[in-house]
């Protein structure tokens, strides 16, 4: 059975942090596919287009009819653990330091034999779920779960390190006064984050939620507008190596195409969405990056929350759809950069939101903020890098997967 | 019977260069080494050498071509056999139909790899495309994970316990302790066997063959010209190979030569019962075992009674591993897949000095190798024949 | 020979007369004036560095920044204000610099601006500091010190759910200032008007009324309590920007030691 985890010790402060090690990062093109998978929490493989055989491991040309026509579709996750074993000696570095590492040989009714890392709560003989996770090299590796876990079962370590599960960790919102932030807090702290940091700009402004968040245990208000590089600065270098996940809300919205305006609120909106973020990657990244092997609450990921608008534009929306796109582009070159570190860059992708007044006009369905924090804790939990929430949100990134140029089409009012 | 025989082609000039455990030198010295050697005793110059068959892990870059020019030789025939444990025996019959058919006349057959301090880390984690996307990234670190999944199976399939492993290791130590080449040098019992400690259950230290460098040879040469010669030889009479049989099992408890074992027996023209002694491919006792069983040495699932009934030392009733396989001499790369077939030589012509089976004449040799993802792909069986002493 | 210059400027190098500072300092948290949403926004004060004596300029430190023309401690120039859009030479740069050295008198609504968010300066109230001080000098600059550049926080912009709460003059204030022929007119609270300011007739009146009479505006001030009601000189030059509608500036007073 899973051992409980407990909370962790006061970090000692004469012992050295330890350097964050990979497991094996090197795949071939094909195998990425299982990453692009683990990325948006999915199980799935290549399925031969023409004689339907699933394929593992990744490969070039179909097992069973030589064809090279190989997509990428979810497959059943039920299979049979056959075989397994505990290893206690390893080269690698990134395993030297875990053993003893347990894995398995499972066959998957689909058809395949894989080899997996085991979940504690499975043994030979049990029919298992597979799944596919990141590991901390941010590459999709196959584990073994229970059918049914215990209460606890996230907090086996084998699947703990594939995860970002904020229990026991501590999180910082970026910004307290979006609309979204309590239920945020609530939410995580329901999930058993140990404390939640709330970022507050322009304290010289009143805003009505400040009693709710200073009513809250556990959940500290302290000043930072992402627009100020000094205040950024000061807080992290205040609680900087105290913040395990961190979760970006600021942003800056307004109405209003490309043509007929001025760039004026575009500039805020940049200044906000994208180079907010910027600076919060900067001041927080390099400390997060250096504490993702630091024990039980150990940097776990930095998180945006992104209008579905990054992907495309909604008309009407010019400025602010291209402050998304723009952050959703730093969100890829901070996924390269903490790539070595084992930190994960999590996206979290919604449509217009209840309580966001600007987008107030905008017909159902919207997201509620208990629906994105609900959102934030699950993708956090499953240890993904892309997450979509509301209908909204998954049909346009759906859409964007299969057709980008199309739904660029359909959303820009070509279509009818 | 459509398979044709191999008169007029025989092998001689069997060579083990001694192992080391780490080296600083390059696999190209190691096969250089053995490669003088063999020449040494059949009396020819390197250019007069006019076949070669090279198999090696560690010449990269360089391929068998570039080392042609690395040693001044200028080869009508040359070879590459990249089957790890298995190409031994796969050299071998390839070698033995080009001289039969005359498009070569002497091949030097040789297997030879360094092992520096990061060789075997380095090595595992380029070994080929599925152990770098479907095994390296989930700790399995060398092949000791895979075969403790294989055995793991295989245990719970057959109800072996691990004590009938442990005689397999324990018999090949008391082979070894004959063999002054052998690297390990220490007695086994069975008790150390069982309380050594565990390198992936149910994987044992005494269940691992510890990588080393060195290099084996031998030469397939036109019988006229070993006569001649005044060279003692040995003579095949059946070979079988297959990779990548039996693609649909789950887990590998059979292998290769459990297809083709009826027409080994048969090309031979006899029994398994007729041999003197058997060299398996023994990276791990669990797949010797498994060759007993798919060689029809005994029934699948019958290996452990048969070793509990059998004596596989070189004094015993069924010598086995006689200079103590890779399990106790080393496995130095790609000459593990050599060390069992050029033992056997030396013992059918009577050559094997201390490690020696008496009156031994008739050697089957089996290869297995190249552990890709989750299996052995590789799999050779040879059943040789000598004058004996 | 002695002017009355350079006596002016040997009184502040004896230390006879000093230099009172009535200038916030610019800092990202210090507030500026909020409209609704839909409107554009004053710019905050930020400061990014371009280098510090690093590899990005290694014998240098230098900054960008980034503010609104009505950032912190400012001047409000004519056609800030759509009543003065037409005023000729309205804008920083055409004010003929004579106007921003002169006369200052202070009147302290300190008491009542304790009492009240909302005080309010009227007619009445000038008119009871003129009985005490004189009447209000013709082309001399009228600050009304409310002590409110001592709050803090959220308490000085004091907004709440009906906007914001400060002290500030009613439109005939305005109209009776106008009428003495004051330069312009300073507080210490974000704007000239007062938070409710919106309400009145016309709306923003200090704005509306001063601007469309050409008269200058500031705002932020502070240490205004360090002043003497009458006989200081203000020196309030704003930056020359084109077509500017006002700068923050180095606000400074003259005082006897």
């Amino acid at each position: 059975m899973t051992e409980p985890l407990a909370p962790p010790p006061k970090k000692n402060p004469q012992k050295r942090t330890l350097t964050p090690l990979l497991p094996p990062a090197t795949r071939s093109r094909a195998a990425l596919g299982l990453g692009v998978m683990a990325a948006t929490g999915r199980f799935g493989l290549q399925v031969c287009a023409e004689c339907q055989a699933v394929q593992y491991p990744p490969r070039d040309a179909c097992v069973k009819c030589l064809s090279h026509d190989l997509p990428w579709q979810d497959v059943d996750p039920a299979g049979t653990l056959m075989a397994e074993t505990t290893i206690r000696v390893s080269p690698e570095p990134y395993f030297r330091e875990r053993m003893p590492w347990r894995i398995g040989a499972v066959k998957l009714d689909a058809g395949p034999m894989l080899n997996c890392h085991l979940h504690g709560e499975v043994a030979r003989g049990d029919t298992v779920r597979m799944a596919l996770k990141l590991d901390r090299a941010g590459q999709g590796v196959l584990i073994a779960l229970p059918l049914e876990g215990s209460d606890v079962m996230q907090d086996d370590p084998v699947l703990r390190a594939m995860s970002c599960d904020p229990k026991h960790r501590r999180v910082l919102i970026s910004d307290a006064r979006s609309p979204v932030a309590l239920a945020l807090a609530e939410a995580l702290l329901a999930a058993g984050a140990a404390h939640v940091f709330a970022g507050e700009p322009e304290a010289w402004r009143h805003w009505p939620a400040r009693a709710a968040f200073e009513a809250m245990e556990d959940v500290s208000l302290l000043p930072l507008d992402v627009t100020d590089v000094s205040s950024v600065q000061k807080l992290s270098a205040e609680i900087g190596g105290k913040v395990d996940i961190l979760i970006n809300s600021a942003r800056f919205t307004r109405p209003g195409g490309v043509l007929g305006n001025d760039t004026t609120f575009a500039r805020d909106a940049m200044e906000v969405n994208t180079l907010g973020l910027m600076r919060l990657a900067q001041g927080f990244g390099p400390g997060m990056a250096a504490r993702v092997q630091d024990g039980t609450n150990a940097a776990a990921a930095f998180v945006n929350l992104l209008s579905v608008q990054a992907l495309v534009p909604d008309a009407g929306f010019g400025a602010f759809g291209a402050s998304q796109a723009a952050a959703r582009s730093i969100s890829q070159s901070l996924r390269a950069e903490f790539r070595a570190s084992g930190l994960r860059v999590m996206n979290v992708y919604a449509g217009p939101g209840e309580d966001d007044p600007w987008f107030q006009p905008a017909p159902p369905p919207k997201v509620t903020p208990k629906a994105l924090a609900r959102s934030v804790v699950q993708g956090l939990v499953d240890g993904v890098e892309e997450v979509t929430c509301g209908d909204v949100a998954r049909d346009v990134y759906a859409r964007w997967q299969d057709n980008a140029l199309l739904l660029e089409r359909e959303l820009t009012g070509a279509g009818a | 019977m459509r398979r044709a025989p191999y008169d007029g082609v025989v092998l001689t000039a069997p060579v083990s260069v001694p192992y080391v455990r780490y080296t600083n030198e390059t696999a190209h010295w190691w096969i250089a080494r053995a490669l003088r050697e063999v020449l040494k005793i059949i009396d020819m110059t390197p250019p007069e050498l006019d076949g070669l068959s090279v198999s090696s892990f560690t010449l990269a870059p360089d391929t068998p071509v570039g080392l042609t020019q690395h040693l001044g030789l200028s080869p009508r025939w040359l070879d590459t056999v990249p089957m790890g444990g298995a190409c031994g025996v796969a050299a071998m019959r390839r070698a033995a139909r080009a001289v039969q058919a005359g498009d070569v006349d002497v091949v030097a057959c040789v297997a030879g790899d360094t092992n520096r301090i990061d060789s075997f880390r380095n090595l595992l984690s380029a070994f080929s495309r599925f152990s770098m996307d479907a095994t390296f990234p989930y700790g399995f670190g060398g092949p000791n994970a895979s075969f403790a999944l294989l055995q793991d199976a295989y245990m719970a399939e057959f109800g072996t316990p691990r004590e009938a492993f442990g005689q397999i290791a324990v018999a090949q130590r008391a082979n070894a302790l004959k063999n002054p080449q052998a690297l390990m040098k220490k007695p086994l019992t069975l008790e150390d066997y069982m309380n050594a400690r565990m390198i992936s259950d149910p994987i044992g230290l005494f269940d691992c063959v510890m990588p080393c460098a060195g290099a084996e040879a031998f030469v397939m040469m036109r019988e006229d010209m070993a006569v001649a010669k005044g060279l003692p030889f040995a003579r095949i009479s059946a070979t079988i190979e297959r990779t990548n049989a039996f693609p649909n099992d789950p887990i590998q408890l059979r292998g290769g030569w459990a297809v083709d074992v009826d027409e080994l027996w048969q090309m031979a023209g006899h029994g398994p019962e007729d041999i003197d002694l058997l060299q398996t491919y023994d990276d791990y006792p669990v797949i010797c075992m498994m060759q007993f069983e798919d060689l029809g040495f005994c029934a699948k699932g019958g290996g452990a009674a048969f070793v509990a009934k059998h004596d596989l030392t070189i004094g015993g009733d069924f010598p086995h591993n006689t200079s103590g396989g890779q399990l106790s001499v080393g496995q130095a790369g790609a000459a593990g897949g050599y060390l069992g077939l050029v033992e056997a030589i030396r013992q059918v012509t009577g050559t094997a000095g201390p490690t020696q089976v008496p009156d031994a004449r008739r050697a089957a040799v089996s290869g297995f190798g190249v552990i890709n993802y989750d299996r052995g792909l590789c799999s050779a069986a040879a059943v040789i024949e000598g004058a004996g002493a | 020979m002695s002017t009355a210059v350079s006596e002016v400027a040997a009184a502040l190098s004896r230390g006879t007369a000093r230099i009172v500072d009535l200038t916030h300092t610019l800092d990202p948290d210090f507030p500026v004036i909020v409209l609704p949403p839909e409107f554009g926004q004053c710019a905050r004060f930020r400061m990014e560095e371009v280098s510090a004596y690093d590899h990005r300029g290694p014998a240098w430190k230098w900054h960008n920044i980034t503010l609104n023309e009505h950032t912190g401690t400012h001047f409000d120039a004519p056609i800030h204000w759509v009543s003065g859009k037409d005023v000729p030479n309205g804008a920083v740069d055409e004010i003929d610099p004579g106007a921003f050295v002169g006369p200052v008198v202070v009147i302290d609504c300190s008491d009542g601006a304790a009492r009240h968010d909302d005080y309010e300066l009227t007619p009445e109230v000038i008119e009871t500091w003129e009985a005490q001080h004189g009447r209000v000098p013709k082309d001399a600059w009228v600050l009304m010190r409310t002590d409110w550049s001592k709050r803090s926080g959220a308490d000085y912009l004091n907004m709440a759910e009906d906007g914001a709460h400060s002290p500030g003059p009613t439109p005939a204030a305005i109209e009776l200032l106008l009428a003495r022929g004051i330069r312009g007119f300073g507080t210490e609270t974000v704007g000239t008007d007062a938070g409710q300011g919106m309400h009145y007739t016309p709306p923003y009146p200090a704005h509306y009324l001063l601007h469309g009479a050409g008269k200058f505006g500031l705002q932020c001030l502070c240490n205004l309590d360090l002043l003497p009601p009458t006989g200081a000189l203000l020196i309030a030059p704003p930056l020359k920007i084109k077509g500017g509608t006002g700068s923050p500036l180095r606000v400074l007073a003259m005082v006897m030691a």
